[in-house]
Parts: structure tokens; sequence; C-alpha cells
């Protein structure tokens, strides 16, 4: 009955799906901001990326709520779930094999360099903060799984995640009061397109973002794996 | 045949909205309810990237100075995808830590059982 009732609605979504979309075409260039940002991008931002230009330069403020968004959540998941301040019970728990110990312990910190060059080349490549907060914490991810009885420090997580929101926003107000007239605006040199050491402050927020994306994610890991013990 | 390859990426984003959808509104299982809640998710990411593609165009990133900027396919869908892959993971979590206190909670994720989700 529910079921029925269901794919009825769903029939109705479709349809109205159907009749909103038959008159977009697909492939087509269908906006002009988004060919304004290709064209001017390279000259106002210095990011090869466009996509990072437009994340962190053009709607930089947006960025900044996004990472709100992720903090909220992780505090809250630690709020639900009760880890958060509260002392963990520590039950002996059986170790991986020796083949998951070593392969965890080998491919941890190339992990971890990956997660970092691709947080620091989001102005150059395809990557960028999130991505590469993604990667950091699935190395730690990797730990959990292959060496059972390690855990993170949590005092040192909760500190790179606030120090790399503070820096996010001390770089912004940095903006605000020595480049321009606006929140997040650039106060260094742009540089050459396509170098590292390009495209003014955007590698800096990049790092602050991966940073702290790194440790929100390992933080929400820790979180949902200790429940599991 | 034209339609199908003018508007399979529609079709198919369209399709995973209505799987999640239907995921949704017609399983009991609080898990499975969380998993179609993420298809449709991935669903609409595919349909804003969709949108945004142009025939034959390159990713949107100077990696040689002498890419042509005209076929580029357009960069502000693919930053609001980006946004939206955050919050759907920020979504996810909060939804399974929920998950887990009420499994806390009741012992089951049965949600034809748990009548304090009715109203």
């Amino acid at each position: 009955m529910r079921t029925t009732i269901s794919i009825l609605l769903l029939a109705v979504v479709a349809a109205g799906f159907f009749l909103c979309l038959a008159d977009v075409p697909f492939g087509e260039p269908k906006t002009q901001v988004g060919n304004y940002y290709i064209e001017e991008g390279r000259a106002q931002t210095g990011a090869a990326n466009i996509v990072t230009s437009v994340v962190l330069a053009y709607r930089g403020f947006d960025t900044l709520g996004e990472v709100t968004v992720l903090f909220v959540a992780a505090f809250g998941l630690g709020a639900v779930l009760g880890a958060a301040g509260g002392k963990r019970k520590h039950e002996p728990i059986e170790p991986a094999s020796i083949v998951l110990r070593t392969g965890c312990r080998f491919l941890f910190p190339m992990l971890i360099i990956f997660g970092v060059y691709v947080f620091l080349h989001g102005h150059l490549t395809p990557g960028g903060g999130f991505q590469g907060g993604a990667v950091i914490a699935s190395a730690f991810l990797l730990v959990y799984l292959g060496c059972r009885e390690r855990r993170i420090n949590l005092t040192r997580k909760t500190w790179t995640d606030s120090l790399g929101g503070l820096a996010f926003v001390v770089i912004g107000l940095i903006g605000l009061g020595v480049g321009g007239r606006y929140f997040l605006s650039n106060f260094l040199p742009n540089g050459v397109v396509n170098q590292l050491f390009s495209a003014g402050i955007l590698p800096l927020i990049y790092i602050a973002i991966g940073l702290k994306v790194g440790a929100e994610l390992t933080g929400v890991v820790d979180d949902l794996l200790e429940e599991t013990e | 045949m034209s339609f199908l390859h003018n508007y399979i990426y529609y079709i198919g984003a369209a399709g995973l909205v209505l799987i999640g959808l239907l995921i949704i509104l017609a399983k009991h299982h609080l898990i499975k309810v969380i998993i179609g809640l993420s298809i449709l998710d991935t669903g609409v990411n595919l349909f804003l990237i969709a949108v945004g593609y142009i025939k034959d165009g390159t990713a949107p990133i100077f990696s040689r100075p002498d890419l042509d900027p005209g076929r580029m396919v357009d960069p502000v869908p693919q930053a609001l995808v980006l946004t939206s892959i955050v919050i759907g993971v920020a979504i996810l979590a909060l939804a399974l830590g929920l998950a887990v206190k009420l499994h806390r909670e009741f012992g089951h994720l049965d949600l034809r059982k748990i009548k304090e989700l009715k109203w």
C-alpha cells in the first residue's frame, strides 16, 4: 500500500522533472557568469584552476559558511553521541594481522603526503582543501582499521581544527584591513599563473581548510568508531 | 536514439533522485532511509554537473596556458557541487549519529516500531 502510493507520487514528480527539463538543452553554454570567470579568472585571482578561484576568491565568504556547516555537523555528532568531553572506556581489542599492520604503516605516510599535495596544489590541479582533507582523514581511518590499539590525540585534533578555522577568518580580516574594501580580499601578489607560489592568498586559505577538514573528518570517524566498540 | 544520447545524464540524474525518494518513502529501516538520502544527494550533484557540461568541453583548469577558454565547461556548477558534497557528508554523518543514538535507545532501527517518530 505504502509502496504503491509512493510510486504514484514519484510518477507525478517524474512528470514534473520531464516538463522542466524537456526545454533545457544538453551540452550548450547556458550562463554568462561562467564565461566571465573563465575569461577573467586568471588575471583577477592568479589561479590556474578556475573552480578554485570561484570557490575561494569570488565566493570565498560562502566557503566560510560551508566550513562552518561542516564544523557544526562534526560538533553535533560529538554532542549526539555523548563523546565530547566524556570519559571513554578502552576495552582490549584483538590486534590486526601482521599483513594489515605492515600495510597500514607503509601506506599511512604516503596518504598524508598525497593529501598535503592535493591541498597545496589546489589552485593548479584538480583538488583543494576539502578533497585533501578527506584524503588525510582516510589515512587516519586506515590507522583505526589496521593498527587498532592506536588512537589519535584528541587535544591535537581539536587544536588543528580550531587553528585552521581561525586562520581562515584571520586571513579574511587581514584582507579587510590591508588589501581592500571587503572581507577576504587579496593582499598578496598574484604571481605567475601555473606556479606553486601564485594566486595570492588562495593557497594559504586552502592549507587552512585542508588541515581543518582533515581534523574534522578524523573526528567524525573517531566518534563513529568509538560507538562500535 | 539521439534523444537518449542527448539527455542520458538528465535521465540518469533524475532516476537517481527518484530512486532515492522511493527508498526514503517506502523503506522502514532507518539505515536504508539514510542510504536513500545519500543516493538522492548524488543524483542532485550529477544533475548540476550535467547542466554545466558543454559538448566536447575540457575541465576549467588552465594546466597549459594555450587551452581554449571557449571550450571549457561552466565552473560555477562545479563549485556549487563541491559545496553540496561537503554538506552531504555533514548530513550523512549527523544522520548516522542520530541512528546510533536511536539504536542505543530502542535496540532496533525499524521505523514502524519507533512510535515516538510518528506525528
